[in-house]
């Protein structure tokens, strides 16, 4: 006797339920640490207004950029590579038992993740742009750079704590790839030593807080946003699409 | 209860419906009945950290699990039963050996497993934060139901195991017991024709545990198939049509709870708690120390039901009541079974 096999969610059905799953559980779990995140960039932002002067100046756009950028950092990078390291610890077995692609619980998780650092993200470049007398105006490219930097830092969050071999140490990973975001994303890149310009060049999030910077200038390149856009949008392609092969191999093991 | 089509019906155990596919060396019961799951030969090793042996967790298991039977593996910690339930729910590939479930090879495609079958594992830390509603919902909607079926069979769910009032609270704010039966609601959701569940019943209250037989008896009903894993003797004897004990990774009997306990049906356990110190000057009770099974300072001995009566006549003639806090006599239960099986020293809940 055989018994047919029941239909899996197709895989719309299965990310929309991975991901209202998560953005619920994220209500409860991620509130105190989103504002955290909002807190430690707004922080920054107050900091460095002590030694940048606000005008239009490359290094007070920067600032503003790097910090906005910062909030993804912590929630997609940071927070995700621990969700998935411990995941990988204890948890698959839920996911291994049901019929749901690796791609839907990479992207749906993923994407509540990225989800939630919209509002402190909005709220660090607004307040950002008005300590450092920015226009707010240009801050609609956030509706670009967010999404992408927040694809692509979840992708590298996701994979840092799926091939993490112990939870441990996915959040060290995560935590260190929050500092490089840090320290690499506020100060403009030709202020930097080369050794440091080449890491800052190997980070998603310097295109994204570069293309935030350039857009809060006085004239917006649209060959040089695009340019950034779109490597943070195949940053983010590789490393969510890699993410689902280590998560597949994660969960048969 | 709405929304929910019964699981794909199978004949009771008993009916011979076809041939066995595969040699199988345990079980009494007729084996020419339709299988839900047939484990051959299944070997799985856990290689612990680097330099360590690896630890056989499951030794050649073969066994035959009936559609449409509550089939339980009962044994205590470390004897290998979560690691058999992860290889059938395809969450765990066997070193060697072959899963087939209701049909079809799950060694060959594990990812079939998911669509044959609901698993609950001991914990599910991935549903931790989640409120109970949409953790029985979203487990639904995984399965493959629509929305609004998976909501509707969140609601009869939720209202079967008493779990209405608690929907919107996330299983991280619940007692362990309450958490538990929510992990079980989930379980239920998608209308598995297996359920493969992993001491679905542990902390439960007295109440909770009653909801969870009668739950699954309502699936056995329909024509279900349950496989339980549990270390609570008391479960296995009242909700299992047959059971497999395992030690050490092997299966040591498997048959029905009421034939098993006949193989000791001549012997009776005497149970003893001491005050303090054993009273081993008095030669009745050193004659019971040689075969006394040591918990605290509770002894447990089997032996044939004269023996036991007059020795428990001596003890409560003598000055040795005085030492004794308690004493019981008891008919077999599934736990003496184990021990007179060759079963190791037994962590199996009694109640």
């Amino acid at each position: 006797m055989t018994t047919p096999l029941a239909e899996a969610p197709s895989l719309r059905n299965a990310l929309g339920a991975v991901y209202a799953g998560q953005v619920s559980r994220a209500k409860a779990a991620r509130g105190p640490l989103l504002f955290v995140a909002t807190l430690q960039s707004v922080g920054i932002l107050l900091l460095l207004r002590g030694v940048v002067d606000a005008g239009d100046g490359a290094t007070g756009r920067q600032v503003v950029a790097g910090s906005t950028v910062l909030v993804v950092a912590f929630v997609a990078l940071n927070l995700l590579a621990q969700r998935f390291g411990a995941l990988r610890a204890d948890g698959l077995d839920y996911y291994a038992a049901l019929p749901v692609p690796a791609s839907a619980v990479v992207l749906g998780t993923a994407a509540s993740y990225a989800t939630f650092t919209l509002p402190g993200a909005v709220l660090t470049g607004v307040t950002g742009c008005l300590l450092y007398g920015l226009p707010l105006a240009h801050l609609w490219v956030l509706v670009l750079v967010l999404p992408l930097a927040g694809a692509s830092l979840a992708g590298i969050g996701a994979l840092l704590g799926l091939l993490a071999p112990r939870p441990e140490l996915a959040t060290v990973a995560g935590q260190l790839g929050m500092s490089a975001v840090l320290f690499l994303g506020v100060v403009p890149a030709e202020r930097m030593p080369a050794a440091l310009q080449v890491v800052r060049a190997l980070l998603p999030s310097s295109y994204a807080a570069d293309a935030l910077a350039d857009a809060l200038g006085p004239r917006v390149e649209p060959a040089a946003l695009l340019g950034d856009l779109v490597v943070c949008a195949v940053v983010a392609g590789l490393s969510l699409a890699l993410a689902a092969v280590a998560y597949r191999r994660a969960v048969r093991s | 209860m709405t929304g929910r089509p019964a699981p794909a019906a199978a004949p009771p155990p008993t009916e011979p419906t076809g041939p066995t596919e595969l040699p199988l060396s345990t079980g009494s019961t007729p084996t020419r009945t339709a299988a839900a799951v047939e484990l051959h030969k299944l070997t799985r090793s856990h290689r612990g950290r680097r330099g360590s042996t690896p630890v056989l967790a499951n030794d050649g298991i073969s066994l035959r699990i009936n559609a449409g039977e509550v089939f339980g593996l009962l044994g205590p910690n470390g004897a290998g039963k979560t690691t058999l339930v992860r290889q059938i729910a395809g969450a765990l590939r066997p070193d060697a050996g072959v899963v087939r479930v209701l049909g079809h090879d799950i060694t060959a495609d594990p990812s079939l497993a998911p669509r044959l079958l609901a698993y609950l594992g001991q914990d599910e830390p991935a549903l931790r934060e989640l409120p109970v509603g949409l953790a029985v919902e979203t487990t639904g909607r995984l399965r493959g139901l629509t929305r609004a079926a998976a909501r509707s069979q969140r609601d009869a769910v939720l209202d079967e195991l008493g779990l209405a009032t608690l929907a919107r609270r996330p299983l991280l704010a619940l007692s362990g017991g309450q958490r538990r039966l929510a992990q079980f609601a989930a379980a239920l959701a998608g209308d598995r024709p297996l359920l493969v569940l992993d001491e679905p019943t542990t902390g439960l209250d007295p109440a909770a545990r009653r909801a969870v037989w009668a739950a699954l008896d309502r699936r056995r009903a329909a024509g279900a198939t349950v496989l339980l894993v549990t270390h609570n003797v008391l479960e296995a004897e009242t909700v299992l049509d047959r059971v497999a004990v395992l030690d050490a990774g092997r299966v040591i009997a498997c048959d029905t709870p009421g034939r098993l306990k006949a193989l000791v049906s001549d012997e009776v356990r005497l149970d003893l708690v001491w005050r303090g110190a054993p009273a081993l000057d008095d030669p009745t009770v050193a004659e019971l120390a040689r075969t006394a099974v040591v918990s605290g300072r509770r002894w447990s001995i089997r032996l044939p039901r004269e023996q036991a009566r007059d020795a428990l006549g001596r003890l409560t003639a003598g000055p040795a009541l005085e030492r004794l806090d308690d004493f019981t006599l008891a008919t077999p239960s599934l736990e003496d079974v184990y021990l007179a099986l060759g079963g190791r020293d037994s962590d199996l809940e009694r109640g």
